[in-house]
């Protein structure tokens, strides 16, 4: 197992490493000259040169990449031409606002998706059953900029529970050292904050984990009524256990692990979705972030931006394969 | 003579949809008794077990008759208190091992959860019996044995495993439904040994579900035959095999190889038994269909 | 009309239903200069966000409201459904034929062809792809062409995974040997044997996609990236009706289940669709 873990490391390294070519060569090729954004109207041509020199777009394309790549390696992802900030600083001063969020949005799916799957499987055949299958299947279609904006609509304009923008109050004064503003406010004993953040990313978070939900309570309810038919859960019951008590004990264990692979891939889908759902909500995030980098043809931002939320994918990916080898008994001892 | 333990009474079972699967079935188990039930395949000995333990297939339903376990007629209980009624006092010996196991639950986990849960024994105690199980069952090395999981054994061992789990929460029934037939025949005859030294050491009943009739005549006491779900004979072993009445049971005789008899001895059915047994159930099925509606 | 039933039970209410809505659209799209209320892109700053027919301080004629501009909002529904469309084919058959293309040649052909094809949508997949689509349009200058394009060359990743598996399954099969042994050509093999084999699957993911490309286009419209700003589309409604949620909820909330239910349409027909093709081919 561990030769296969260094082959996966491996080929994450290659992927990484084409997804970083691609998309410096894609935001260099395209139309749109970004120095010439930056400068006002009626820039001498001699201004433009030196900014460009100055950014070393003067250059042939290769160069370019190895010199951003060499840097790179070292930390040093380039200065944010729209924002003048370093772009790692930038990045990380973003980050765990996203993290937090789609934490909080697996954490919810999970739980929900969960939870409509267990009670399926185990009331199958009754109204139970067919009311959260059509709730399945209609969440299905809804993806999650549908969803967030439905959300708006009900918990936050006809039943105003929830506010629909922003990551925080900006009454609320918070000197927090880390960009974990939900963690911190725990530890600090802030529940004020707390709550604060979650009327904020309570939203946010369902719009993120609503189809997320749909697909686990799907895939689960599958595998649980598959798991149901089997020997082993027969001879549960001749031993005097509750249907209940089979299907936790007995069934869900061997239920989860098909469950989790697919699952996982969906929370992948999870990540990329922050993009719009944190623009919708006006979320200090890094998806936010990326669509303004974009909009203002800010290379070295959307470089970096890009790229960590490939390695995001990417790690995501191998943590799957990794719990389902930790998983399943057979893999397990080889 | 002692009260019967296990009473199955003119049980009929049936699809939901029609078609009779089980059609007045009768037979008891006495306390310490070996009794075996013969047939061929689809003969409906396995719904006999499952309805023994309340474990029927969605698709069927009882339409006549009863079960009783201890003298408790076990359609009075609700679902849950059958379930433990009968989890108390009868267990079962399935036919696959392989299937029969949790292939994500070890060992230790998978006997001793009866234990715990359904008889109330502390943990240390439930492990000490299942090890002491475990050896009865000629396992070597029973502490190891117990933290592994059910791909990690071989075919017998498994079987093994679950008669230990069968035995360890002395039931005073036991249920194996074809217990070798999905084994190795090399092991077959060690695991049919096993299972008769522990019956006769532990006293427990017996329903010993089997198409092989050379079990019948070594281990068994009674015997019922069925086809088609109909009791075409039933008597104690030694009598069955001296003196057989019904044709097919004779037939069923006739078909099984012993090592005393040239092997082109052996008679399939012949087609004036098939078409006798035929009308035979289509008179107790047109019989039933008679009967008065239950108001 | 016994007959019309009985076409409609047989296909099943799945692939009726929303093959009706689906229709509806088509038609709004097609015919939506002749069949809206009013102009789409008349403003009257007089009548601007008028609520809908059913709620006190509304306009006769003005059936779903107006938008701030004074708009009609069911003019502009109606008139979106085309951009939308458009966008559904357009990029649902692109990302189709080029997925699909791609993924039969790595099922089949193995070896080289499928390692770089895989390692190319690994690549691809690592991409979260929303940002992708808005970054390729940003930068392609924002049009319906690059939308279709965008989504296109964002969105073939799907069908190459899904066909490769198939044809991979299919090439296992006996018909791919008798035919190489009858003097096929593999090229011949895979496109008159496999292929028809592996189009319900297509066919399935193609309607799914298009669901997917509309949702893609209001989301690139609610970022301002889509068409220019005279053409309604859902999502700049959407974009519009976000900004004024507490004075006009409507103009939100409209093209919303517009949307909802079009998308809806089209992964219920991709189901029934599959559900059809399965029990016919056994």
């Amino acid at each position: 197992m561990g030769r296969n873990l260094l082959i996966r490391l491996g080929s994450t390294v290659v992927t990484l490493f084409g997804v970083a070519l691609i998309v410096f060569i894609l935001v260099r090729v395209v139309p749109g000259n970004p120095i010439a954004m930056m400068l006002p109207p009626g820039a001498s041509d001699a201004d433009i040169a030196l900014l460009t020199a100055h950014y070393g777009l003067d250059k042939p394309i290769m160069t370019q990449f190895w010199i951003w790549l060499g840097r790179a390696l070292q930390g040093d992802f380039g200065t944010s031409i729209s924002l003048r900030q370093d772009v790692m600083g930038l990045i990380f001063g973003r980050l765990p606002a996203t993290l937090e969020l789609a934490t909080l949005a697996l954490v919810i799916a999970v739980a929900l998706g969960g939870s409509l799957a267990v009670i399926a499987a185990r009331y199958r055949g009754t109204a139970a059953e067919t009311g959260i299958d059509l709730f399945n299947g209609a969440s299905l279609a809804m993806p999650d900029f549908l969803w967030g904006l439905t959300l708006i609509l009900l918990l936050g304009v006809a039943f105003p529970v929830f506010a629909i923008s922003g990551r925080v109050s900006p009454t609320l004064d918070l000197n927090f050292v880390s960009g974990f503003y939900l963690i911190e406010s725990i530890l600090r004993l802030r529940f004020d904050i707390f709550l604060d953040l979650m009327r904020h990313m309570l939203m946010p978070a369902l719009a993120l984990a609503l189809p997320l939900a749909a697909v686990i309570a799907q895939l689960l309810k599958t595998s649980l009524k598959e798991a149901m038919q089997q020997d082993y859960v027969m001879l549960a019951r001749t031993k005097g256990f509750s249907e209940t008590r089979v299907l936790l004990s007995e069934a869900l264990r061997n239920a989860v692990i098909p469950t989790l692979t697919l699952a996982g891939v969906q929370f992948t889908f999870l990540i990329g979705g922050t993009v719009i759902v944190e623009r919708l909500f006006s979320y200090e995030g890094l998806g936010n972030m990326a669509i303004d980098a974009v909009i203002n043809r800010d290379l070295p931002l959307i470089q970096g931006i890009v790229l960590v939320f490939a390695a995001l994918f990417v790690i995501i990916n191998l943590l799957v394969d990794l719990s389902y080898a930790l998983l399943n008994p057979r893999l397990r001892h080889g | 003579m002692t009260a019967p333990y296990l009473t199955i009474a003119s049980l009929s079972v049936a699809l939901k949809q029609g078609g009779r699967l089980l059609r007045s079935v009768s037979l008891t188990v006495h306390p310490g008794e070996v009794h075996a039930l013969v047939g061929e395949s689809g003969a409906g000995k396995s719904m006999i077990a499952r309805a023994v333990f309340g474990i029927l297939p969605r698709a069927v339903d009882v339409v006549e008759g009863h079960v009783m376990l201890a003298g408790q007629d076990l359609a009075r209980l609700p679902e849950g208190a059958r379930r433990l009624y009968i989890g108390k006092r009868a267990a079962f010996i399935p036919q696959d091992p392989l299937t029969a196991l949790n292939p994500a639950k070890r060992i230790e986990q998978q006997i001793c959860d009866r234990l715990i849960h359904i008889l109330g024994m502390k943990k240390a105690e439930a492990r000490a019996r299942a090890l002491a199980l475990l050896a009865e069952v000629k396992i070597a090395e029973p502490e190891r044995v117990m933290r592994l999981y059910p791909h990690e054994l071989s075919g017998g061992m498994r079987q093994r495993v679950l008669i230990a789990s069968a035995f360890s929460a002395e039931p005073r029934l036991i249920v194996a439904d074809e217990p070798t037939t999905a084994l190795d025949v090399t092991v077959q005859k060690q695991i049919l040994g096993l299972i008769a030294d522990m019956q006769a050491r532990h006293g427990t009943g017996l329903l010993f579900i089997t198409h092989n009739l050379g079990v019948v005549a070594k281990l068994c006491q009674s015997a019922t035959v069925l086809y088609a779900g109909k009791v075409v004979e039933q008597a104690p072993v030694t009598e069955l095999f001296a003196r057989p009445e019904h044709a097919y049971t004779r037939a069923l005789m006739a078909a099984t190889p012993r090592y005393d008899r040239p092997e082109d001895s052996l008679k399939p059915a012949s087609p004036e038994l098939i078409a006798e047994l035929a009308r035979e159930v289509a008179l107790t099925d047109a019989a039933w269909a008679r009967r008065p509606a239950h108001g | 009309m016994a007959e019309a039933r009985a076409i409609m039970v047989r296909t099943g209410p799945r692939l009726w239903l929303s093959g009706s809505w689906l229709i509806l659209m088509a038609l709004a799209a097609i015919f939506a200069p002749v069949i809206v209320p009013h102009d789409p892109l008349a403003q009257d700053l007089m009548l601007g966000k008028l609520p809908p027919a059913w709620i006190s301080g509304s306009e006769p004629g003005y059936l779903l409201g107006t938008d701030s501009l004074g708009r009609d909002v069911l003019s502009r529904l109606i008139s979106a459904a085309r951009p939308a469309f458009i966008v559904a084919i357009g990029a649902g058959l692109a990302a189709c034929l080029l997925g699909s293309a791609l993924g039969l040649l790595s099922g089949f052909f193995g070896g080289w062809t499928d390692r770089v094809i895989s390692r190319i949508v690994d690549i691809w997949m690592a991409f979260p792809p929303v940002l992708l689509s808005i970054l390729l349009v940003a930068f392609f200058n924002p049009s319906l062409t690059s939308v279709i394009l965008a989504i296109a060359i964002i969105d073939w990743t799907r069908f190459c995974r899904v066909v490769r598996a198939e044809t991979m399954q299919q090439r296992r099969m006996d018909y791919v040997e008798s035919a190489r042994a009858m003097g096929l050509s593999r090229m011949a093999t895979l496109l008159k044997e496999v292929l028809p084999n592996v189009l319900p699957a297509i066919t399935v993911l193609l309607s799914l996609e298009m669901g997917i490309a509309v949702i893609v286009e209001a989301i690139l419209s609610y970022v301002n990236l889509s068409v220019s700003t005279d053409q309604a589309t859902w999502g700049s409604m959407i974009a519009e009706g976000r900004g004024i949620i507490y004075q006009a909820w409507w103009v939100l909330l409209f093209p919303m289940i517009a949307l909802f239910l079009t998308v809806l349409a089209f992964s219920q027909f991709g189901e029934g669709l599959k559900e059809r093709f399965d029990p016919v081919l056994r």
